[in-house]
């Protein structure tokens, strides 16, 4: 027995030794993993593109660099009009996605939070539902009214959840995770209400509420991008905030970190990111949920190296995943995330269950 | 001769809602002093000492730090000048001792780039002086309460501050541990010039460490002095309300 208690503390020794000083490692690998599914992103499917065409092809349209390679002209429309775009949006939306998982996590100290903790999922659901079923049809700038109703929809559930549920005192977090239970259960009843009233239109309610990138473009991805990306950065820079959050929040308080304002700001920044990407994809779920988890069993649990790293593979895992689903002939996305991932993440636990758990 | 106090309570007036927990309590702290607030449960010796560290506001009355209304100070200024050992928090994810006590560096370090050599130095001093070093690489979480005290201890030292808080550090501690964590009080106290405000239960090793005690009950600081003066058979009658011979004061302190 003694011999097992010590054999445990050495490999949790090691590995937590291993561990360290990894971060720089684990990132440049998370890059090259990710250029390498972009490019596989922008390359496969029902037409075969090879990476000499879609470097030339990208390098050419982005920077007017020219290779002296020459393609078809369906080649460049395929890679640049229809699949760079999406495997984009992919990107800095699982990648937001990830950042605002590890966000919400960290600030509600709850391994089980998501980036819809705060009803986000529900308000954007039901933002959707609404304007599927409004009999008109308005657009700016390629955002539809869906779009648009998804996002304000997502962001006015997470301000409505902190505005009752965001008071401070002992209780505070919990307070906070069932008054968002709470509001993404009236949501839910609403959008139920939506869809059995929709009749012909349910389908199309179905499909955002399953998620996808196949509405993405370069327009929407113009305006989204910026949204996601400021919002993910802003949060990075105050990753000492939620470092300090780890001890509790007057550990925190005592630490200098000024945790009513700092909770509100990275909520607030964490939903942006969230309501910006579920407006154009639909309801992406598991990728907020495991990738912070996935980051920390690699690095730690530091804000400041999980959340770049987790923006990394969140982008790898969304790009990967939607690769998988266009090439199964355009099953939704969630699903093959979470058939491929989920069983994946499991080994994962089971492997790590002796040692530096989560 | 006055010298002006590093910190003072001035007719501190404490509520939680309608419910009064500390009535006018006058605390003056000086630079380099060691001080342990006694008092039963219930007495309103930890909700003071939020108010002494910044993060309760007072009903009536007011705190100063350095001669300033703490409310004015900046927050990262209070963190740096007075370092609070945090509660038995557990911790939401996995953690190394070390990167715990790496947290106690928050106010000092730059926002963005982090740890810099200089804080990474006062973490690995901070684990050492506070005896855990063999716990460094351990997941926080797998700790014994008595372990994760004192590393949370090594958090309050690794921030460096001149004034060190403690809400009873010793009370998972074993007896061993106990008067390890003293020693390192009056070391920290006696060789660094770190002011310590400490709550203790324990009145014989206040006694025995501690030049200045200050006995709390009912929300009223009722003595202030050493301890031959505010532990003696009568405060302890009165204030706790046990036999004196019960607790066993080193020689002289009674």
């Amino acid at each position: 027995m003694a011999s097992g208690a010590l054999s445990q503390e050495l490999g949790s020794v090691g590995l937590a030794a291993r561990i360290r000083g990894r971060p720089v490692v684990v990132a440049i690998v998370g890059l090259v993993v990710l250029a390498a599914v972009a490019l596989a992103g922008v390359g496969l499917g029902s037409v075969r593109i090879s990476p000499a065409d879609t470097i030339a092809v990208i390098l050419w349209r982005a920077f007017g660099i020219d290779l002296g390679a020459t393609w078809a002209p369906p080649t460049e429309v395929i890679v640049w009009e229809l699949r760079l775009p999406r495997v984009l949006t992919a990107m800095v939306i699982g990648g937001g996605l990830a950042v605002a998982g590890a966000t919400f996590q960290g600030l509600l100290r709850n391994p089980l939070a998501d980036p819809f903790v705060l009803g986000t999922s529900s308000g954007a659901a039901l933002g959707a539902a609404i304007a599927i079923l409004l009999p008109v049809d308005i657009a700016i700038l390629a955002f539809g009214l869906l779009h648009a109703l998804a996002f304000g929809g997502a962001l006015l559930a997470a301000f409505v959840v902190f505005r009752l549920g965001g008071a401070g005192g002992p209780g505070a977090l919990t307070r906070l995770l069932l008054t968002g239970y709470a509001i993404g259960s009236v949501l839910a009843a609403l959008l139920t209400m939506a869809m059995y009233v929709s009749g012909s239109d349910l389908r199309q309610i179905f499909s955002f509420l399953l998620g996808g990138l196949a509405g993405a473009s370069w327009p929407r991805l113009v305006v989204a991008a910026p949204l996601i990306i400021v919002s993910c950065a802003l949060i990075v820079a105050r990753s000492r905030a939620l470092d300090g959050l780890l001890l509790g929040d007057s550990a925190a308080r005592h630490l200098g970190v000024d945790v009513r304002r700092e909770r509100g700001i990275l909520l607030a920044l964490a939903s942006m990111a969230t309501a910006a990407g579920v407006a154009i994809s639909g309801l992406i779920g598991f990728v907020g949920l495991v990738v912070p988890h996935l980051v920390r069993l690699l690095v730690g649990p530091s804000a400041r190296r999980v959340l770049p790293i987790s923006a990394i593979v969140g982008a790898a895992l969304l790009v990967a995943a939607d690769l998988g689903a266009r090439l199964a002939g355009d099953v939704p996305v969630g699903v093959v995330m979470a058939l491929v991932g989920a069983p994946f993440f499991l080994y994962l636990l089971g492997r790590t269950r002796s040692g530096y758990e989560l | 001769m006055t010298i002006e106090p590093i910190l003072a309570a001035e007719g501190v007036t404490l509520a939680y809602g309608s419910r009064s927990i500390v009535t006018d309590a006058n605390l003056a702290i000086g630079a380099g002093e060691r001080i342990a607030i006694v008092g039963p449960n219930g007495a309103g010796k930890s909700t003071f000492l939020r108010a002494l560290t910044g993060v309760l506001t007072p009903r009536a009355g007011n705190v100063r730090l350095c001669g300033a209304s703490i409310a004015t100070v900046d927050r990262m200024v209070v963190a740096r000048t007075i370092a609070v050992v945090p509660e038995l928090a557990q911790l939401p994810f996995a953690m190394p001792v070390d990167e715990v006590v790496a947290l106690g560096r928050l106010p000092h370090e730059p926002p963005i780039s982090g740890l810099r050599p200089s804080d990474r130095a006062a973490v690995v001093a901070a684990i050492e002086r506070v005896g855990v070093g063999q716990l460094r690489r351990r997941d926080a979480r797998e700790l014994s309460m008595g372990e994760r005290q004192l590393v949370f201890i090594a958090v309050a030292v690794a921030q460096a501050a001149s004034i060190l808080v403690l809400d009873e550090p010793t009370a998972h501690l074993d007896i061993r541990h106990q008067v390890e964590v003293m020693e390192l009080l009056r070391d920290l106290n006696e060789r660094d010039g770190t002011t310590i405000v400490a709550v203790l239960h324990d009145l014989a090793l206040a006694a025995h460490f501690f030049p200045r005690i200050v006995v709390m009950d009912g929300g009223r600081i009722v003595a202030d002095g050493p301890p031959a003066a505010t532990l003696d058979e009568a405060h302890i009658r009165g204030v706790f309300g046990v036999d004196p011979a019960l607790v066993r004061l080193p020689a002289g302190a009674a």
